[in-house]
């Protein structure tokens, strides 16, 4: 069996006294959803954190197989080095940049190419062909994403201005810009509306269909998570409790108690309880 | 929905009449007389009423005029115009622009043009048939040029006063009404153009604090005084030079506080400007210390000499031309050179806002963490956003060298630096129409009330913080975007 992606063993990240992740293993392929959950506090924004170059970690290996690059250890390149070699990922409190136009979000996404493109500007003050090409095609891709997530009404609009539900939609479409190898998106659903949540697994869906990338996903939709995810990674206190497909976490002991064991944890604990209740019975319908 | 209703517009005039008021009464309304008892101050009421009221009507009518236009562009192409919001802010840019033309022209006419009031009743009403035109005009001409994209209503009327300010800024030296004095204020308010382009860059831009500006200014000014005493340097071998150095200085300066945001970033920056002038003044055998450097060679143009004797190996223009001798000539001369600055640093750094490199900036400005989740590296940006901005500050030092043939640390002080930070600050951070804007009146305020004598700096003060209060985001702080998505066939 060839290495997936990524893959990440004995993950561990210490705060002081405070053991956020502790030893986590888990892998994310290509052309697959992967979903981490857990209870709030359980760690899943750090791992997300040590993952995209944000914290180093305090042990542990955080490997990508690149297909040109080869083998390469995440947590030794400076942070921003991560998003260049495919790794991109959105934040859990949405960071756009807000006084910018959709459009100059998505632009911004493909810095790294068209700085080269424009030989780091001097092509593109002076105005040469092959930076013009260069940035009518940086346009189109961008025009691309803007009509695939349905902004193309607001492409011209301050990002700041968006609701909420456009706004998670430029987040994902300003890191698909950057031609991602892999997409990691922290609770991309929270704040949606049930319709817009339903949309935004089909989209899910047809990125990893079209695009064969791979998608890491931290939820707590459990009608969205079950519904699209290939394979489910929980966490509880900074350690891994459980893994498999929906079928198997559905089923799995630990996993319900975790959630419904501890309401005082848990930010939205009647959703979450009821969902994973609806879930677990076996009634939730798939998205 | 492009016509404003009539409450609307009448808000809108009372405000801009309002504005008018407080700028009318210390500037029109109050006049100094000397009388056998010294100082008298007086008034003259009557005319800033006139002021005030003509400003209303000529608001109102600009307003009327436009909802006009509006509406027929309306009809003409049923194309909706939408974005209440956008019209809310041109109608705001407008007012500026067309105030800022209403007032600071006549009332400079006033006190140094010694006219009468009838005079300024005259032209005031000139420079509202001539903002009444421009609005006109930036709405028929420029969509009719098909390389323009049919742009908000705002971005044509910036446009429009640009080229109408560019128009002026060129004649200026050569109109009968310009003598020496306003040749040269015109000059400096030139110079502060370019150091707040330069800041622009850095703070309204990048997003990144810098309150030791002076420093770059201070280094580009050396830079031409001492490559040119002891190496012979001219100035226009020293300007590229003055640039660099200084652009080299803004990268050392990057390095220490990349990491660092707020009061500890102000206070870095503050003290590299200060460092940078105590280094100066005690640095005697390099600088001269407090005596400074004197006999900076003047510019010349292709080896044509604006002084009356040239020196060795330099013919001078008058001889050339055939134009008798003016030492007016050389302060032309200065003038056109620095507005060649300035428009040559204003197309740069609007370039630049639509490459990588400066839309890198802006992101900057706006999240840095997301900046680094996207591959962009924000140390590099941080060091090229000091540096472009240091080396704008360096070519108007070199420029201020060669004007002033002097330089000496007594130049580079602190106030300069937040003399500079406040063009940016009031302009509308990140704004280069802003910025012009900033200057001209930050120079010239203080130099319209010197008949107030001592009293101007809080003349100059009460103004400064009226226009905040007004607008905290600055004169122009709507941001105009780089790149626009034309929606194909929608
Ligand atoms: N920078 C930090 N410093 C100290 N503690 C942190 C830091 N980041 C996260 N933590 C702690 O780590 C734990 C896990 O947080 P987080 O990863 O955000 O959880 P989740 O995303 O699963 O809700 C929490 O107890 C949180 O307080
Ligand atoms: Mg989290």
């Amino acid at each position: 069996m060839s290495e997936p992606l990524l893959n990440v063993t004995g993950l561990t990240m210490r705060f002081g006294g405070l053991v956020a992740v502790d030893g986590v293993n888990l892998s994310a392929d290509t052309g697959r959803i992967t979903a981490l959950i857990g209870p709030n506090g359980a760690g899943k924004t750090t791992i997300f954190n040590c993952l995209t170059g944000f914290y180093k970690p305090t042990s542990g290996e955080l490997s990508l197989s690149h297909p040109t690059r080869g083998k390469v250890s995440l947590q030794t390149l400076p942070g921003y080095q991560v998003a260049r070699h495919g790794v991109v990922r959105t934040f859990q409190n949405i960071r756009l940049f807000p006084r910018m136009t959709v459009l100059e979000n998505l632009l911004v996404a493909q810095h790294v190419g068209l700085m080269r493109k424009s030989v780091l500007g001097v092509a593109g003050l002076l105005g040469l062909k092959g930076w013009r090409t260069a940035q009518k095609e940086a346009i189109e891709r961008a025009r691309f994403w803007i009509n695939r997530l349905d902004l193309a009404a607001v492409a011209n609009e301050e990002a700041g201005n968006l609701s909420y539900g456009m706004q998670r939609r430029v987040e994902i479409a300003r890191a698909m810009n950057t031609d991602p190898l892999l997409l990691c998106l922290d609770e991309p659903a929270a704040g949606l509306n049930p319709r817009e949540t339903a949309a935004l697994g089909e989209l899910l869906q047809g990125i990893r269909a079209e695009f064969g990338i791979g998608i890491l996903l931290i939820e707590h939709d459990m009608k969205l998570v079950m519904g699209i995810s290939d394979h489910i990674h929980v966490v509880e206190y900074g350690r891994k409790i459980a893994e498999g497909t929906p079928e198997q976490i559905r089923t799995d002991e630990r996993v319900i108690k975790a959630y419904l064991g501890e309401p005082d944890e848990e930010e939205l604990p009647a959703v979450v309880a009821a969902d994973i209740a609806e879930v677990a019975a076996g009634e939730g319908d798939r998205v | 929905m492009a016509t404003v209703a009539l409450p609307t517009r009448l808000k809108d005039a009372a405000i801009a009449a309002g504005l008018a008021l407080v700028l009318a009464i210390p500037f029109i309304g109050l006049f100094t007389v000397s009388t056998d008892q010294g100082l008298v101050v007086n008034s003259r009421w009557s005319w800033v009423a006139w002021a005030v009221g003509l400003v209303f009507a000529g608001r109102l009518l600009l307003g009327a005029g436009r909802d006009a236009l509006a509406a027929r562009a309306n009809r003409k192409n049923n194309e909706h115009i939408d974005l209440t919001n956008h019209h809310k802010n041109n109608r705001i840019l407008r007012g500026i622009a067309i105030g800022f033309v209403v007032f600071i022209v006549p009332v400079f006419f006033l006190i140094y043009g010694g006219a009468s009031g009838i005079q300024i009743i005259l032209a005031l009403v000139i420079c509202l048939l001539i903002g009444f035109f421009l609005d006109i005009l930036g709405g028929f001409v420029l969509p009719a040029l098909k390389k323009v994209d049919r742009s908000s209503v705002g971005t044509r009327l910036t446009r429009a006063f640009m080229v109408a300010a560019l128009l002026f800024a060129v004649t200026l030296p050569f109109m009968p009404y310009s003598d020496r004095y306003i040749i040269d204020l015109g000059t400096t308010v030139l110079i502060y153009i370019l150091l707040g382009l330069g800041l622009n860059v850095t703070v309204g831009l990048a997003g990144l604090l810098d309150l030791g500006f002076v420093a770059f200014y201070a280094i580009g000014a050396y830079s031409f005084a001492l490559l040119s005493k002891f190496f012979g340097l001219d100035f226009w071998v020293c300007l590229p030079l003055s640039g660099l150095i200084a652009a080299g200085f803004g990268v050392l300066l990057s390095l220490p506080i990349l990491r660092l945001r707020g009061d500890y970033l102000a206070i870095v920056t503050l003290g590299f400007g200060e460092i940078t002038r105590i280094v100066i003044l005690n640095w005697q055998g390099l600088t001269g210390g407090p005596n400074g450097v004197s006999g900076i060679p003047r510019p010349g143009l292709f080896g044509l000499s604006f002084e009356r004797r040239p020196p060795e190996g330099m013919v001078s223009f008058h001889e050339v031309t055939g134009i008798g001798f003016s030492g007016e000539h050389r302060l032309m001369f200065l003038y056109l050179i620095v507005l060649a600055l300035v428009c040559l640093a204003a197309w740069v750094i609007n370039r630049l806002r639509a490459l990588p490199v400066g839309r890198a900036w802006e992101a900057l400005r706006e999240d840095e963490i997301a900046c680094r989740s996207l591959g962009i590296n924000p140390t590099a940006s941080k060091v090229s956003a000091y540096a472009i901005g240091g080396m704008m500050g360096g070519f108007a030092g070199c420029f201020f060298a060669a004007r002033q043939g002097f330089v000496s640390p007594e130049s580079f002080g602190f106030i300069e630096s937040a003399l500079i930070l406040a063009i940016v600050v009031l302009g509308g951070m990140g704004s280069q129409v802003g910025v012009v804007i900033a200057a001209l009146f930050i120079v010239m305020l203080p130099e319209l009330g010197r008949e107030f004598a001592d009293y101007r700096m809080i003349v100059f003060g009460l103004a400064m913080i009226t226009i905040m209060v007004w607008r905290p985001g600055g004169l122009l702080s709507t941001r105009v975007p780089t790149v626009k998505l034309d929606q194909k066939g929608a």
